[in-house]
């Protein structure tokens, strides 16, 4: 290609966009990563994804307990898949009035022949009552380490927020529970406590 | 477009005398001349679209009838995810990029794209991209089966080591088309021809410029998620995992924020196509020149809004569910406003049925049909029953097959006698339009029927009642399938030279700095820059 004086800064000028352009590229892929954090926030302010508190949440002495609101909490267990588990609540679902103080147990035993550290990760759905549910203590918070053939009966505290929104009248809370037996060789804290 | 008046003389007595390139297997390993790249990615295009093609011929063999004959059921998930990725990331944008290649050069009068030695490169890339991935199907366990959208923890936990491979060859997929995207907006931004203002250029120009950014913004996320995947499943990470700490839904936030742009990466080309070969066979200016530059911008911005719409039974809080619902309606207001340009493009002028056209027309109601569904898919509540439902493969495959395929086809068609020099075949041309026309309708509109029904997709099996339809589709996916030979061998004859010779312009009614210089195109165009006034 012959070299004209025109095309001389042209040449500047290509390097120039293309600069911007690769900056670019490194910006989205970083915005990419950038997306994870942004969502645990997101979803950790909005509820967007059911996931409760990691934490006990405060007992709430003195709260007035709403006697004229009934809200239906329905209780769903999940085994993560190829354990051979039984993790069952003692009740299907409660009625509770916003404030008012529960626990419930669940059961879980070890069918497996060998010891295991298990984790239940709960989450709510609709997502928007996660922000509502307090629960002062339950298994969740931390791993259960079981015994091959051992049985153990978990207890959930919990309370609603009197200001649960008004249109929510029933929502699942649903645990997962994970064999982490593995990971917890590897590192102690395999839940997301922050 | 204001019409374009050229001084070209000074540019035709250049180009006779430096003719001279490596002959044979180097000069197109080291070509960095945009015609032979814009050649080779075009080849490589066709390839891959018969390497896909036949995959989903395989689907459609299980499918003829009921119960399992043909392939087991893992297998067939190894069809319908390489299908989806060779088509999508092999065929369609490869076929734009060689497009890109050939023509934006010669439309803004530059005399070749801005950085010709990474363009060598990022052509060069993909064939070994392809062959890792496509190498997969000898490991154990088979090539990826999860679906070309990779969902986790399928892509994760469930899948077999051929994800590596596959993360690998995304790497370099996406490399390569980044690497495009930039050659192509240094071109635009730098080489135009003296007078050619932003909004002299031509549509296919535009719209790939607007193309361009969306690589450049969407495709780093992808890598990102594949990386994301492949730390995951060999380093231990949870980005995806649950029961790490992660969150799989957060995998199809991620990609789909890059996946909605990318169907508009696949479409947009095509408008700037139609929007070029309209005008030509109509004999009149495109009507609403620029609002179609509007229309494409907004639909470019709106891509980044809608993401959330393929993923409505994720359990999604009712306003994010109305917000995404509503977002992907708006977009079928500038999508509307081309679609009527197109019409009032058409609409009185002297309007002549060659093949070029014959695609495009199709293009403009297929096209459509697509958008039409896209609409209903659109709508959270009757979502829930269109979902993963082969509604949703009925669609997809009207906006991509018989939207962008065929407009890439029209493409090939319009452009063939200034690449090679001699006219296609018209008989086999318009015998290749029309079986295409008839099978891809055989193909893909009973789809929308049984999706309706309630058949799944990504299943090998079906219940007895959808049986009638699906072997109507199989009839109808081999009819378009072997088609596509007609248009191999319509390639091949103008290859080959095999055909009249073409004059520089072989279209009456066609503009643009293409047609001023001679069929073939020489091997250098414009060295001196013409003059737009």
């Amino acid at each position: 290609m012959s070299e004209t004086p025109e095309q001389k800064p042209q040449r500047q000028d290509n390097s120039r966009v293309i600069t911007r352009l690769l900056g670019s590229v490194i910006i989205m892929f970083a915005f990419g990563f950038a997306l994870v954090p942004l969502y645990e926030k997101f979803c950790e302010i909005t509820g967007f994804n059911g996931r409760t508190s990691n934490t006990a949440a405060t007992a709430n002495y003195g709260m007035e307990v709403d006697q004229t609101r009934v809200v239906t909490v329905e209780f769903h267990t999940r085994v993560s898949r190829g354990i051979p588990w039984e993790f069952q609540p003692e009740v299907r679902s409660i009625r509770v009035h916003p404030g008012e103080v529960k626990v419930v147990n669940f059961y879980v035993e070890n069918r497996t022949g060998k010891d295991v550290v298990a984790q239940a990760l709960p989450s709510v759905s609709p997502g928007e009552a996660s922000l509502y549910l307090n629960k002062t203590e339950c298994f969740c918070f931390e791993q259960q380490p079981l015994a091959a053939g051992e049985r153990a009966v978990m207890p959930m505290q919990f309370y609603l927020d009197p200001d649960l929104p008004a249109h929510i009248h029933r929502f699942t809370l649903s645990y997962m529970m994970y064999d982490l037996t593995d990971q917890v060789r590897v590192t102690t804290t395999a839940s997301r406590s922050e | 477009m204001s019409t374009i008046v050229t001084d070209t003389h000074s540019a035709h007595d250049a180009h006779d005398h430096h003719d001279h390139h490596p002959k044979g297997i180097k000069r197109w390993l080291f070509t960095t001349n945009h015609k032979d790249i814009g050649t080779m990615y075009l080849w490589f295009s066709l390839i891959m679209f018969f390497v896909g093609g036949s995959m989903a011929l395989m689907i459609r063999a299980e499918l003829f009838q009921p119960g399992m004959q043909i392939v087991d059921p893992h297998f067939f998930n190894q069809m319908t995810t390489m299908h989806g990725v060779i088509m999508v990331f092999g065929a369609v944008m490869p076929a734009f990029v060689g497009l890109a290649n050939w023509m934006i050069p010669m439309m803004i009068g530059a005399p070749d794209m801005a950085l010709p030695r990474m363009n060598n490169w990022s052509f060069w890339i993909l064939p070994f991209a392809f062959l890792i991935m496509l190498s997969s199907f000898f490991m154990p366990g088979g090539a990826p089966a999860f679906g070309w959208t990779f969902y986790a923890p399928l892509s994760t936990t469930y899948s077999t080591d051929s994800t590596a491979l596959f993360v690998f060859s995304m790497h370099i997929m996406g490399m390569s088309s980044i690497m495009g995207a930039i050659n192509v907006i240094v071109t635009i931004m730098n080489m135009r021809a003296p007078g050619m203002s932003y909004m002299k250029m031509p549509l296919f120009v535009w719209t790939w410029f607007i193309t361009a950014f969306l690589l450049i913004a969407v495709m780093p996320v992808l890598a990102g998620v594949v990386t994301m995947v492949l730390t995951d499943k060999y380093f231990g990470t949870a980005f995806f995992d649950a029961a790490g700490g992660g969150d799989p839904v957060l995998f199809q936030h991620l990609f789909w924020f890059f996946g909605h742009p990318e169907v508009y990466i696949m479409i947009l080309p095509s408008f700037g196509i139609v929007s070029a070969i309209i005008p030509a066979f109509a004999r009149k200016p495109l009507f609403g020149y620029a609002s179609m530059v509007y229309a494409t911008a907004a639909i470019a911005g709106l891509s980044f809004l809608v993401w959330a719409h393929h993923m409505f039974t994720t359990g999604m809080p009712t306003f994010a569910s109305l917000f995404f619902m509503y977002m992907t309606m708006l977009i079928a207001v500038p999508t509307g406003v081309k679609v009527f340009n197109w019409v009032s493009t058409m609409w009185r002028g002297a309007m002549t049925f060659e093949t070029p056209m014959l695609f495009s027309l199709a293009f403009v109601v297929l096209f459509t049909i697509g958008g039409f569904s896209g609409i209903m898919l659109a709508i959270t509540p009757v979502d829930y029953q269109y979902h993963d439902t082969y509604f949703v493969v009925a669609h997809f495959h009207y906006v991509l097959v018989s939207g962008a395929v065929f407009s890439i086809m029209a493409a090939a068609y319009y452009w063939l006698p200034k690449w090679s020099g001699v006219m296609y075949d018209t008989f086999l041309s318009k015998l290749h339009f029309w079986c295409s026309l008839i099978s891809v309708n055989i193909l893909f509109f009973p789809m929308h029927f049984v999706g309706l029904a309630g058949m799944p997709r990504r299943i090998p099996d079906y219940a007895l009642q959808f049986a009638d339809i699906n072997a109507i589709v199989s009839v109808g996916g081999f009819l378009f399938g072997f088609s596509q030979l007609i248009f191999l061998a319509v390639c091949i004859k103008c290859a080959l030279k095999k055909g009249e010779p073409a004059p520089a312009k072989p279209w009456e009614g066609a503009e643009g700095l293409e047609w001023t210089v001679p069929s073939p195109a020489p091997y250098h165009t414009f060295d001196v820059p013409p003059v737009i006034k």
